[in-house]
């Protein structure tokens, strides 16, 4: 199989592999038609329509305590806006918050910290020093790495983000 | 006007086993008033004792939800309304506790004091049930009915602000707090990952 653009149904499988039917979300054009919408009609998964990305870090964690795996969706820029919330909850007090960002902006022929745009550039550099896991998502294969991080996330009570970097379809 | 350790000490004795999401100033004089395990604290950031509460809500259906918030709390998401209405959890229960002050912070007042109707914000989310106290007769004569009611249910606590109550932020965020409470719901809990 050629290594191509995930599918959104590549990445909503690999989010039920790991056990998640709590999905916390706003909406961002880079996951909109190929996750978020989808999502919106699976029966096995229960969407929280969010209005700032920070409540849905918080809704994620309450959720961890109840024995119930959740992903925050949300593009880079909720991210930058929930960095406290992050800080405080993730990090801090070492919770479980799933996040698949998307980074609108990025140019699909080059990685994330060499972008042209400074709201995509910056991303890694903040996750990093916030020593918060992160792993890039932009071609099938690297799919793969989902559902394992998820489960390592929760395993080790820890945040991690997954930054998708291309206009993901259904 | 009400005392917020009045209003307390109603709901304490009302609380049975529900789960209670008190938020920085409020969180410090409950736990005070009611040190149960069920007590939930931890709510990491300003603004997000309300969304803690929702995601509590959403995972444990069978449990009531009691939030304890601040005004100017909820200043900071007040999004958070517009989201729990949404949601709309049946067991939640949202006392904001209104003294117009950022109490914990030098008490300086909040913006809009005395003219933002945080009962009239729940009522346009879309909360199903929405009342607002100025006397502890009427609140406690009425709290029972409150914590009865299919949520979300919102109540406008107006208070007046009062001494400060002993800031202790290291019990706030200490990790015992949190396996505390992770300990005490454990029978509450169904069903495995997801």
């Amino acid at each position: 199989m050629d290594d191509h653009t995930p599918l959104g149904s590549e990445i909503i499988d690999a989010i039920k592999a790991a056990g998640v039917r709590h999905v916390a979300a706003l909406p961002d054009i880079v996951t909109s038609a190929g996750i978020l919408r989808p999502l919106a009609q699976d029966p096995d998964i229960r969407l929280i329509r969010l209005c700032k990305e920070d409540e849905g870090v918080s809704i994620c964690a309450a959720l961890s305590y109840c024995g119930k795996r959740a992903v925050l969706l949300m593009q880079q820029t909720g991210l930058m806006d929930s960095l406290n919330a992050i800080r405080a909850v993730g990090m801090d007090y070492g919770l479980p918050i799933c996040m698949v960002v998307g980074l609108l902006g990025k140019e699909p022929d080059r990685p994330a910290a060499e972008s042209e745009n400074y709201g995509v550039r910056i991303i890694e550099p903040v996750l990093d020093a916030m020593g918060i896991d992160r792993f890039g998502i932009e071609t099938s294969s690297d799919v793969a790495g989902l559902a394992p991080a998820i489960d390592r996330a929760y395993a080790e009570s820890r945040p991690v983000v997954a930054l998708i970097g291309r206009r993901i379809e259904r | 006007m009400m005392r917020r350790d009045e209003c307390f000490r109603r709901i304490a004795e009302h609380r049975s086993d529900a789960i209670v999401v008190a938020a920085y100033t409020s969180a410090f004089e409950w736990v005070a008033i009611d040190p149960s395990p069920l007590n939930f604290v931890s709510v990491g950031a300003m603004g997000q004792a309300s969304s803690h509460a929702l995601g509590l809500a959403i995972g444990l259906p069978g449990q009531k939800i009691v939030v304890l918030d601040g005004d100017g709390s909820l200043l900071m998401n007040l999004g958070s309304l517009v989201t729990i209405a949404e949601a709309a959890p049946e067991n939640l229960v949202h006392f904001v506790v209104e003294n117009g002050t950022y109490e914990a912070n030098g008490g300086h007042p909040i913006p809009g004091r005395g003219r933002v109707d945080f009962a009239g914000f729940a009522r346009d989310a879309g909360y199903r049930e929405v009342h607002s106290f100025d006397g502890l007769n009427r609140f406690a004569a009425m709290l029972p009915e409150l914590l009865a009611a299919r949520g979300p249910v919102f109540g406008c606590l107006k208070v007046e602000p009062g001494p400060p109550p002993e800031y202790d932020y290291e019990m706030l965020h200490s990790p015992r707090m949190r396996e505390t409470f992770r300990e005490a719901i454990r029978p509450f809990l169904r069903g495995g990952a997801g």
